[in-house]
């Protein structure tokens, strides 16, 4: 799992969570691998990401490697901070964990690198 | 031009026994998205969401048409079939990120982000009690006209759609394709049939449906 993906998913599926995001990470095992950075798809997937919980979730498993917790004004025309962005959303991802619901604490495996956020009929 | 079949060479009976297998409605699917290249190139989509990815033929085939300037999510509800289509986007050499969930349950922050939205959804008229399974059952059970696991789906999808996005599905003649345009269009979306196929007892086509005004 991407960070890119964990900031897409939330847990408010679950009876009585507001807001259920961003989800916490307990990283067993995490691999990093080389992506092809492509400029374009960053700058362009930037806005769609709330910046701050890719920062907190990198930070927690040990991979914000020099990302900065603020977005400068003029990011997309910054090579270096892009280049930082695209290895911490794409290049980073959790192969074994949990998930972990900011509100009631409520784990979701991730297994071989895929989350499992199926809920049992009572939690609904 | 015609794009090759991903390469499903990685999977054997025994991952059928779980999954679905790629049958004709899924090459339907694959040549509806050919037949959609070129509109799809246009739309320059950032998010593509296949729900129910099962084998992962569909979202493999459309990430090799439209490259890495998109992001592919896929869910399944069945986690060897998220497990499958992970494995088949590798074995295909590109990148799809599955998430094991409920349709688009956990997906929440997706609103109004997805530019391609895809399902082959589990169409086939069953009886009510078969809908519900986690297992291959949820690959085509669809209960009472088919259309129980996709009636609880239509709403999500105005919810989901970007404002120049698109959804893709299948359907099969049982499922009453009249009362899906005419609810759709209550959510402010047009349908239009892309192809349409017999296979067997299966009259199946895919439906596009869009916020434009025909």
């Amino acid at each position: 799992m991407k960070l890119l993906t964990h900031n897409m998913l939330t847990s408010s599926i679950i009876k009585g969570v507001k807001k259920g995001f961003p989800l916490g990470i307990a990283a067993t095992d995490i691999k990093v691998s080389e992506v092809d950075f492509n400029p374009d798809f960053i700058k362009k997937m930037i806005p769609k990401l709330e910046w701050s919980a890719i920062c907190e979730a990198a930070e927690s498993i040990g991979h914000l490697d020099g990302l900065p917790k603020e977005l400068a004004p003029d990011y997309e025309t910054d090579e270096d901070f892009l280049k930082k962005a695209h290895h911490v959303i794409m290049e980073v991802e959790i192969k074994e964990g949990d998930l972990i619901c900011p509100e009631t604490g409520r784990k979701f495996p991730i297994k071989n690198g895929i989350p499992n956020m199926l809920l049992k009929e009572d939690e609904v | 031009m015609s794009l090759p079949t991903p390469c499903l060479r990685h999977l054997t009976t025994s991952n059928y026994e779980h999954i679905y297998e790629p049958a004709e409605d899924s090459f339907l699917f694959l040549d509806a998205l050919e037949k959609e290249a070129e509109f799809l190139k246009e739309l320059r989509p950032d998010m593509c969401l296949e729900v129910g990815s099962g084998s992962g033929v569909v979202s493999t085939f459309i990430a090799q048409l439209l490259g890495n300037n998109t992001y592919y999510l896929c869910t399944d509800i069945n986690p060897l079939a998220a497990d499958t289509t992970q494995q088949t986007g590798q074995q295909n050499h590109v990148s799809l990120n599955a998430v094991v969930t409920d349709l688009t349950a956990s997906l929440t922050r997706l609103t109004t982000q997805v530019d391609v939205l895809l399902f082959n959804p589990p169409y086939v008229v069953t009886p009510s009690e078969e809908v519900g399974s986690r297992g291959i059952e949820a690959s085509y059970a669809g209960g009472k006209d088919g259309r129980e696991v996709t009636d609880r789906f239509f709403p999500c999808v105005p919810r989901l759609l970007s404002p120049s996005g698109v959804f893709y599905l299948i359907a099969i003649k049982e499922n009453k394709q009249d009362e899906i345009e005419t609810l759709m269009r209550s959510y402010g979306l047009t349908m239009e049939v892309v192809i349409t196929r017999r296979s067997g007892p299966e009259h199946l086509s895919v439906l596009k449906f869009t916020r434009r005004k025909l």
